[in-house]
């Protein structure tokens, strides 16, 4: 909400600079967003009238003027303007003035002849953007006053950012109801007097719905001037609140929504078929409204509607058609009371946020609506003229204002200051609020205009705030100290993250939601999980895989000449599930192009599947997994694993499908891994074993395989087959090519034999290791020699 | 005797001029091996009589000792040169970069939050997290936002459908973890928020910490020392000023924004307040019994401020160049 700091000193002005007043508000929780003047620092400019302009004798495009500034000798002004002219009024900068910009006018030649000062163009005042020429002032401006009197530039613009519990303040009345409580400075009231009726003609109004209407109050005006000039003063307010003028009737509506907060509508009688009805609009009725939508209506919406038709959305917008014009001569004002429960959310529901929603979806104050009314009258008989009809009224039972219990035990246990008797009644009674004092309690009735006042909690936040959040001590609070639980069976993700890091992984954040295109390409995902509204089109479904998002990152890296990418994130990856949706934290990681970062003395060497494994078996530390072919959509299918702990399926890598490598424009392939974070923080409370005083034993087993046998086959088969004494089986060498067949591979197992308790015998270590050579040749090894 | 002294020097001056130990073996031979001059003259003892026979003896031991100590010198000069030799042979230009693996960087949000978690840690708070997808009850109507509440407005939904949003906030998290646990309750909750809104200053993801502290007296009075003991040690300035400014939250009462003085100005860093009677309802807890304080950070803010970053987007933009400078 905006207004001008002048207006509202009119109502409370308390000794206070615009900045001081900002604070205020701000620390009352009225947030002051933005504190503008309305014009730039100026002086010694004045409102004067060109007597003369005679052509200069020295210079074609300048003209020597003589100018009246209010005083006895005109003064003689050197002018370059083209529209200066006789009798037209300009403002004149005189010598010793200083304009915008530190401009100085000083009495000087303009070649030959003297120049007394300066007529300017509202550029050169700061008032505009652009000029083009002198600024004309209206033909009634009075000669000689400074123009900053004579525009009233000596005035602020606040622009607050209201509260939604706030609607007592988006009145100019309001707010200044707010700063008398907060400075105890005397607040004005509005002097409003009833206008006497002239007509006793009345339209007949019908509430059909009591509840959403419970007080209606419209009035005619007959024989209106509805052409007659918005007085200078009126624009002025209205647009320093950022309001445009728009005709007389209608700013006065606006005008004095802006001074009591209260909606008001005015009507073309001439327009209205017999009376007014309030009432829940049918379906199928539609209403165009005044900025030329057409609203489809239903019995949700409350409408005003005369004998033939709706005329407006009830505490919303007026519709097209019943409006009031410069031709109109008879207007029904209306100032209704609609309930918050009535509006609220019915404006956004045809797109719509208007001034008069605004107020009453978050209430107006009931006890002011005919008041409203009567203010309006009196504006609209002053500048229009006009009878005034009597006033049509309808009351049902307005929202009450319970009393409500505040103990002062309870305002010190909630703020942790101690408020004294005097303390609370003092501040009760500035904010307009009716009490009963019973020992160190309260019975209090907020007033009509407070909507946000219904439990004690909300009376302790009115105390504290008009006693100040800063003069509530800040204190550390006092408690029973207990250790937090830390259990060893779950590693924090942190130390997980940091396996990553220390493998040169690089972790990204990216948005959870992204193209379409790329869940169906990456993840195979056919039914992406949409936005209902998403802000972009390459925004618009949730991730089930972090696959795209890194992706995406990878591109936008590559496309700023980095070679070699790994990324990593953590993040929450989306699903389905009947009704409901599966979300779970997953890790997922990246690896693009060399091992190593480019450097001397080592060997260039793209990253490959394994590599990438081996950051994946680090991340579980101890634990073991197994890994076994699989196909995944967004995956090379013969360079693809799903990944296992113990039987559960934790995750999936591999390396990028070619057909996504070529789409995405990637020279190489990443290879990519995603695990479950919940199976990585898994761990368990290590159990010492004892450590062998016997140094193990080594021996190499050499097979010859076909290339399709997996090798882990061959690790379970002697896994199997394993004696006691078997510590410890790896594969050492891979070998394939010249001197071997075709279609065959040649691995060598190094065996660790050791006992705890004796060194071992030949024969015992023989034994072991034929019980494994038997069990490779059941898989159809072949032994080499 | 004259020629025991002769055989002494030519032995000394023989070692001084031998540079290969070889050869320095061979030129040793000459006088103390089987048939060397030493030997000679030891073996020569015998025809000597009984008498001049230990003098002499000693005589020659004494030379031979002398001349196994210059041998031994010898050779160990030789030793040293030929080990200085190889040293400076296998000199390395040190300042040569190191080689092998580099190490990556965690990303300056997550900086942030693991800061943060350190320290509400140090106070006892425990981590808790919620889904992002959240039921519109949790994200709301528990929090005392009802349909069509004005305050809904302000958030700025994204919607799954109708009944289900991505939360727009981390404040649900106080709501599941009421209804799960008793109090005292002392939790932070970290986590990805969601907005529509997107421009220079928003990003439509961003995180947020809720705190949330219940207990039977904990005071407005204690939210302010909390919060502003927390900014103080996060940016390390122990005169860091905290404000406290009215505002409003459905699901807080008093609520108040926090701003830090940053620069000669304020900036604001979240909002907080008292639990709102209605949301300690919502959750069965005795309002009567039990007071809270709730609040919210923007981590982002934070980690703005507190690292000199200066566009927001440029934390989701998965820019190397960017992340590799909090490595």
């Amino acid at each position: 909400m905006k207004f001008s700091e002048n207006w509202l000193r009119s109502f409370v002005n308390p000794a206070l600079s615009s900045a001081e007043l900002s604070h205020l508000l701000t620390m009352a929780g009225l947030e002051v967003e933005g504190l503008d003047a309305v014009a730039p620092p100026f002086n010694n400019v004045v409102v004067a009238q060109v007597l003369e302009v005679v052509k200069h004798p020295n210079a074609d495009r300048l003209n020597v003027c003589q100018v009246n500034v209010g005083e006895d000798q005109p003064l003689t002004i050197v002018c370059g303007a083209s529209n200066v002219a006789v009798g037209v009024k300009v403002p004149c900068a005189r010598i010793g003035a200083v304009l915008p910009g530190d401009f100085k006018i000083k009495q000087a030649k303009v070649r030959s002849i003297e120049s007394f000062g300066m007529l300017c163009s509202g550029k050169e005042l700061g008032l505009a953007e652009t000029s083009d020429g002198l600024w004309l002032l209206p033909e009634d401006a009075p000669v000689g006053t400074t123009i900053r009197e004579y525009l009233e530039l000596d005035d602020h613009i606040y622009t607050l950012k209201l509260t939604p519990n706030r609607s007592d303040c988006s009145s100019l009345f309001g707010i200044a109801r707010e700063v008398s409580a907060l400075t105890a400075s005397p607040c004005t009231p509005l002097a409003i007097t009833a206008q006497a009726v002239a007509l006793e003609e009345k339209l007949v109004v019908k509430v059909e719905d009591a509840q959403a209407c419970p007080a209606y109050y419209g009035r005619l005006v007959r024989g209106v001037n509805a052409a007659a000039a918005t007085p200078v003063w009126m624009q002025r307010r209205l647009e320093r609140s950022g309001l445009r003028s728009i005709s007389v009737v209608v700013d006065i509506t606006n005008y004095v929504m802006l001074e009591m907060g209260q909606p008001m509508h005015a009507f073309d009688a001439a327009t209205l078929s017999g009376g007014i009805t309030v009432r829940r609009a049918r379906a199928g009725e539609s209403l165009t409204l005044l900025n030329e939508q057409v609203a489809q209506l239903d019995p949700e919406v409350l409408v005003i509607a005369d004998d033939a038709r709706v005329l407006a959305l009830a505490g919303i917008m007026g519709g097209q058609g019943s409006g009031v014009e410069t031709t109109t001569r008879d207007v029904f004002l209306e100032s209704a009371f609609f309930h918050p429960d009535a509006i609220v959310g019915k404006a956004r529901h045809f797109g719509l946020a208007t001034d008069s929603s605004f107020r009453f979806e978050r209430g107006v104050d009931f006890a002011a609506t005919q008041l409203a009314l009567e203010r309006a009258t009196q504006l609209l008989i002053d500048l229009c003229g006009g009878q005034v009809g009597a006033i049509s009224a309808v009351r049902g039972t307005l929202p009450t204002r319970p009393a409500i219990e505040l103990r002062r035990s309870r305002v010190t246990r909630v703020l942790g200051i101690a408020l004294s008797n005097e303390q609370i009644a003092d501040l009760l009674s500035r904010l307009q609020f009716e009490f009963t004092p019973n020992g160190d309690d309260y019975r209090v009735t907020p007033p009509s205009f407070r909507f946000d006042m219904s439990i004690e909690a909300d009376l302790v936040e009115e105390l504290a705030r008009l006693y100040g959040y800063d003069n509530i001590p800040a204190i550390a609070p006092k408690t029973a100290l207990t250790m937090l639980p830390y259990s060893e069976t779950q590693r924090p993700m942190s130390r997980i993250q940091q396996v990553l890091v220390s493998r040169a992984y690089q972790e990204i954040v990216s948005l959870a939601f992204l193209e379409e295109q790329t869940e169906r390409d990456l993840c195979g995902n056919d039914a992406p999980l949409v936005l209902q509204n998403p802000i972009a089109s390459n925004l618009a479904v949730m991730r089930s895989s972090l696959i795209g998002g890194l992706i995406n990152a990878l591109r936008f890296n590559l496309n700023r000449k980095q070679s070699r990418v790994r990324l990593f994130e953590v993040g929450a990856c989306f699903a389905k599930s009947g009704d409901d949706y599966v979300q779970t934290q997953r890790l997922s990681g990246l690896a693009y192009g060399s091992c190593q970062a480019e450097q001397w003395g080592v060997t260039a060497k793209n990253v490959d599947f394994y590599d990438v494994k081996a950051d994946v078996e680090a991340l579980f530390a101890s634990l073991s997994l197994r890994f076994a072919a699989a196909t995944h959509p967004g995956l090379h299918p013969g360079r693809c694993a799903q990944i296992y702990l113990g039987d559960a399926l934790v995750g999936w890598m591999g390396e990028l499908h070619p057909q996504w490598q070529q789409k995405y424009d990637l020279p190489l392939a990443p290879v990519w891994f995603e695990l479950q974070m919940d199976t990585l923080l898994g761990s368990k409370v290590p159990r010492q074993q004892e450590i062998s005083k016997f140094l193990p034993v080594r021996r190499d087993i050499a097979v010859l395989v076909d290339e399709i046998v997996p090798v882990q086959n061959l690790l379970d088969a002697m896994a199997k087959a394993s004696t006691a004494l078997v510590q410890e089986i790896t594969l050492f060498d891979l070998y394939r090519g010249k001197g071997l067949e075709s279609g065959k591979k040649s691995l060598a197992f190094r065996v660790l034999l050791q006992d705890t308790q004796k060194t071992l015998t030949d024969l015992e270590i023989e034994a072991s290791i034929t019980a494994l050579v038997d069990a490779l040749l059941q898989q159809g090894a072949q032994m080499r020699s | 005797m004259e020629q025991l002294q002769q055989i002494l020097e030519q032995a000394l001056q023989q070692f001084a001029a031998i540079n290969d130990e070889a050869e320095l073996e061979q030129v040793k031979a000459r006088y103390l091996g089987k048939e060397g001059s030493l030997t000679a003259l030891l073996k020569g003892l015998g025809k000597l009589s009984n008498e001049e026979r230990p003098a002499a003896g000693a005589r020659i031991n004494v030379v031979k000792q002398q001349i196994e100590t210059a041998l031994q010198a010898r050779r160990d000069a030789m030793q040293q040169s030929k080990l200085a030799l190889k040293l400076a042979a296998e000199s390395l230009d040190v300042t040569l970069p190191g080689r092998g693996a580099d190490i990556g960087g965690l990303h300056p949000i997550t900086l942030t939050l693991q800061r943060i978690e350190q320290l509400f840690h140090s106070l006892g708070f425990a981590v808790s997290s919620g889904p992002e997808i959240e039921h519109d009850f949790y994200n709301f109507t528990a929090l005392n936002i009802p349909d069509n509440h004005p305050a809904r407005a302000m958030h700025d939904t994204f919607y799954i459908d109708p009944q289900h949003v991505l939360r727009t906030h981390t404040s649900p998290v106080q709501v599941r973890y009421m209804e799960a646990n008793q109090p005292p309750l002392k939790i932070i909750s970290p986590g990805r928020v969601y907005r529509v809104d997107s421009d220079a200053t928003h990003s439509p993801m961003f995180h947020q910490v809720e705190g949330l502290w219940v207990d039977e007296e904990i005071s407005f009075a204690n939210l302010k020392g909390v919060v502003q003991d927390f900014l103080q040690r996060f940016f390390e300035q122990d005169d860091l000023q905290v404000r406290f400014r009215p505002s409003f939250f459905p699901f807080t009462e008093p609520s108040a924004e926090m701003d830090m003085s940053w620069k000669g100005g304020w900036l604001e860093i979240g909002g907080c307040g008292m639990v709102h009677p209605n949301v300690l309802k919502n959750v069965n807890i005795d309002s009567e019994k039990y007071l809270g304080f709730a609040f919210g950070l923007g981590v982002e803010r934070l980690a703005m401020l507190r690292y000199g970053v200066n566009d927001l987007r440029q934390f989701f933009e998965s820019d190397l160049r960017f992340l590799k400078q909090f490595n």
